[in-house]
């Protein structure tokens, strides 16, 4: 390349795509879709506790798929740009900001180049997501960037790491914001039959859709368990019952008879006997319900469970068509004068005419 | 064959729906060297042939594990699919071994310190207990828990101990834990219920290695007994341990 733009487009590849990493909290870790493919060898799937997010991420950040994000479980942490970076803030709202403009959730940002971007705790849910336009270049484990922490795959992010970057596919599109119906302060959880439902007597069953649980204190990327007032959940069956295959959203019992819902990096096989699964749809309001918040199961029929299968490429077009350019207040514009304002007369029924 | 009833093998797989897009064909809700044949004989009919829209299959110790994809077949679809590989015999022979291996471990003292425990359990001597450890013609089971861990089985029935009430905080990688007629191989460090016998420098998991996960169902072990001070010998390089492996296909 030669000449003064194809000098700076080198500079631009240089530096572009980093981003390093000040501080950070405890449990942050690259998540995209997870590794499909390793049940065989024990290896669950793992990626993003809550995959919505990364979806929401893609819609407002103009992406063909779902790239890599940062996980971030109940804190962030701060981080520098080495060159402008359009980014997406979803899952559970965090506190954000760049410096001293504070950011809103569920919507793209510019962090330009020297600026540095601070998310703190969460303000409600567990796992806030902080995704980039630019390409994340991570290394592939076993074809995933996704760390698989319970398997011994990747690690977390720590202070003075650097992330790389590809070229950002589409700088010029315009900030982007989604309306977000909330899933993190618990609610209903959809259940459908799984392999060991017929092992728990009929009441039982019953008796699960009709108990108010809560969140307990434990939970990770492998499960959450639930507390509940009143008798556990069990079967006669349970003793000497062999191992078999689990999944995400299972619903097991320990041996005290208390529901536990397994989650994104949950093990392949188990011996605890399990009621029912929380169906795809409702995994993100699992994972994403806090310590203390009150869920419900409601059972559905496999038929109807499988109806409500998440489909990632219809749940991003649908997002798609919900987004919204952002519409800037001017009191948030701090050089509100450097800006052209009246930069085009027009006959002002432009919005009108576009209908 | 017993007429236990959570043993006994229904003359077709329970057809189970397990999350939204898997399978489960169940041929018992007990291990018994029965369902290990019929799961292995199920996997290989189904490997042979797969049906239209399978993705991924896995075994476990009485089940078979499928994942269909639904952009390609219903739920429906794929069950009417898998319909001819259900009808099977009651008692199919043992699929036949494809991969044989053999892996060093060492047995009592600092290396199993629970094999007094197994012994006595098993009315036996402790050079019994190891001498029928290493004679079990065992196969790989089932693979879970942790990536790449087999489950080994199965022991003679004398070996059908139960698990322990409490859980041992921690045994490290390569530990041979013993309960109800089977062998784990941990690879990783771990708490258990199960009662340590031995230990091995064979790492079924490194995700560094050329081949990340040694072992696949069905493969068969034989433990080939070495003196616990050979063992450091053998640890780290491919994280193999020593152990031999022939290819029989």
């Amino acid at each position: 390349m030669t000449g003064a733009s194809g000098t700076n487009a080198a500079n631009a590849a240089k530096d572009a795509a980093r981003l390093t990493v000040l501080s950070i909290g405890p449990q942050v870790t690259v998540q995209d879709g997870g590794r499909p493919g390793h049940i065989a060898q024990g290896l669950s799937r793992g990626g993003a506790a809550d995959p919505l997010a990364l979806l929401e991420a893609a819609a407002v950040l103009g992406l063909a798929q779902p790239g890599p994000g940062l996980e971030l479980a109940g804190f962030g942490g701060r981080f520098r740009a080495g060159a402008d970076l359009r980014l997406a803030l979803t899952g559970a709202p965090m506190q954000a900001e760049i410096e001293g403009q504070r950011l809103d959730w569920n919507r793209a940002h510019w962090l330009r180049a020297g600026q540095v971007l601070s998310i703190g705790g969460a303000t409600a849910g567990q796992y806030g997501y902080l995704t980039f336009a630019a390409p994340l270049r991570a290394p592939l484990l076993l074809g995933s960037p996704s760390a698989h922490l319970a398997a011994g795959l990747g690690s977390v992010l720590r202070a003075g790491d650097v992330l790389e970057f590809g070229p950002d596919p589409d700088p010029a599109l315009p900030m982007i914001a989604l309306a977000v119906a909330d899933r993190f302060s618990g609610g209903s959880l959809r259940i459908a039959p799984g392999p060991q439902t017929g092992l728990f007597d009929a009441s039982c069953r019953a008796r699960l859709a009709e108990t108010d649980f809560r969140r307990g204190a434990q939970a990770n990327r492998q499960g959450m368990r639930l507390e509940h007032p009143g008798a556990g959940f069990s079967t006669a069956a349970a003793a000497g019952l062999v191992s078999d295959f689990v999944g995400p959203g299972d619903v097991q019992m320990t041996g005290d008879g208390l529901p536990y819902i397994l989650l994104a990096e949950c093990q392949t096989i188990g011996g605890y006997p399990r009621i029912g699964t929380v169906i795809g749809a409702d995994i993100p309001r699992a994972s994403q319900s806090g310590p203390g918040a009150p869920l419900r199961f409601h059972w559905v029929t496999t038929d109807e469970a499988d109806r409500l299968r998440p489909d990632p490429q219809a749940m991003l077009a649908a997002l798609r068509r919900t987004a919204r350019p952002v519409i800037r207040d001017p009191a948030t514009i701090p050089d509100l004068l450097a800006y052209q304002l009246v930069g085009g007369v027009t006959a002002g029924d432009d919005l009108d005419r576009g209908k | 064959m017993t007429d236990d009833p959570q043993t006994r093998s229904p003359t077709r797989p329970e057809i189970l729906p397990l999350g939204p897009d898997g399978v489960v064909l169940r041929v018992a809700l007990r291990a018994s060297d029965a369902a290990s044949a019929r799961v292995q004989a199920l996997a290989a009919a189904l490997r042979a042939a797969p049906p239209q829209g399978m993705a991924e299959m896995a075994t476990a110790l009485a089940s078979v594990w499928l994942r269909f994809d639904p952009a390609l077949v219903s739920r429906a679809e794929f069950l009417a699919r898998l319909s001819p590989f259900l009808d099977m015999p009651a008692d199919p022979p043992p699929a036949p071994v494809l991969r044989r291996w053999t892996v060093p471990a060492a047995f009592g003292g600092q290396a199993g310190p629970q094999l007094a425990e197994l012994a006595a359990l098993t009315g036996q001597t402790e050079a019994a207990a190891v001498a029928g450890l290493c004679a079990a013609d065992l196969r790989v089971l089932a693979i879970g828990f942790a990536p790449g861990q087999p489950y080994l089985g199965l022991l003679p029935p004398d070996w059908d101990i139960p698990r322990q009430t409490a859980l041992t905080p921690q045994v490290p990688a390569g530990a041979l834990v013993v309960a109800v007629r089977q062998v784990v191989l941990f690879a990783n460090a771990s708490a258990t219920g199960w009662r340590q016998a031995g230990r091995c420098a064979f790492r079924p998991f490194l995700p560094d290695r050329a081949q990340p996960f040694a072992l696949r169902a069905g493969d068969a072990i034989r433990f080939a007994p070495v003196a616990e001070a050979e063992l450091a010998a053998l640890e780290g390089g491919d994280g193999l341990g020593g152990a031999r492996l022939e290819s029989l296909a």
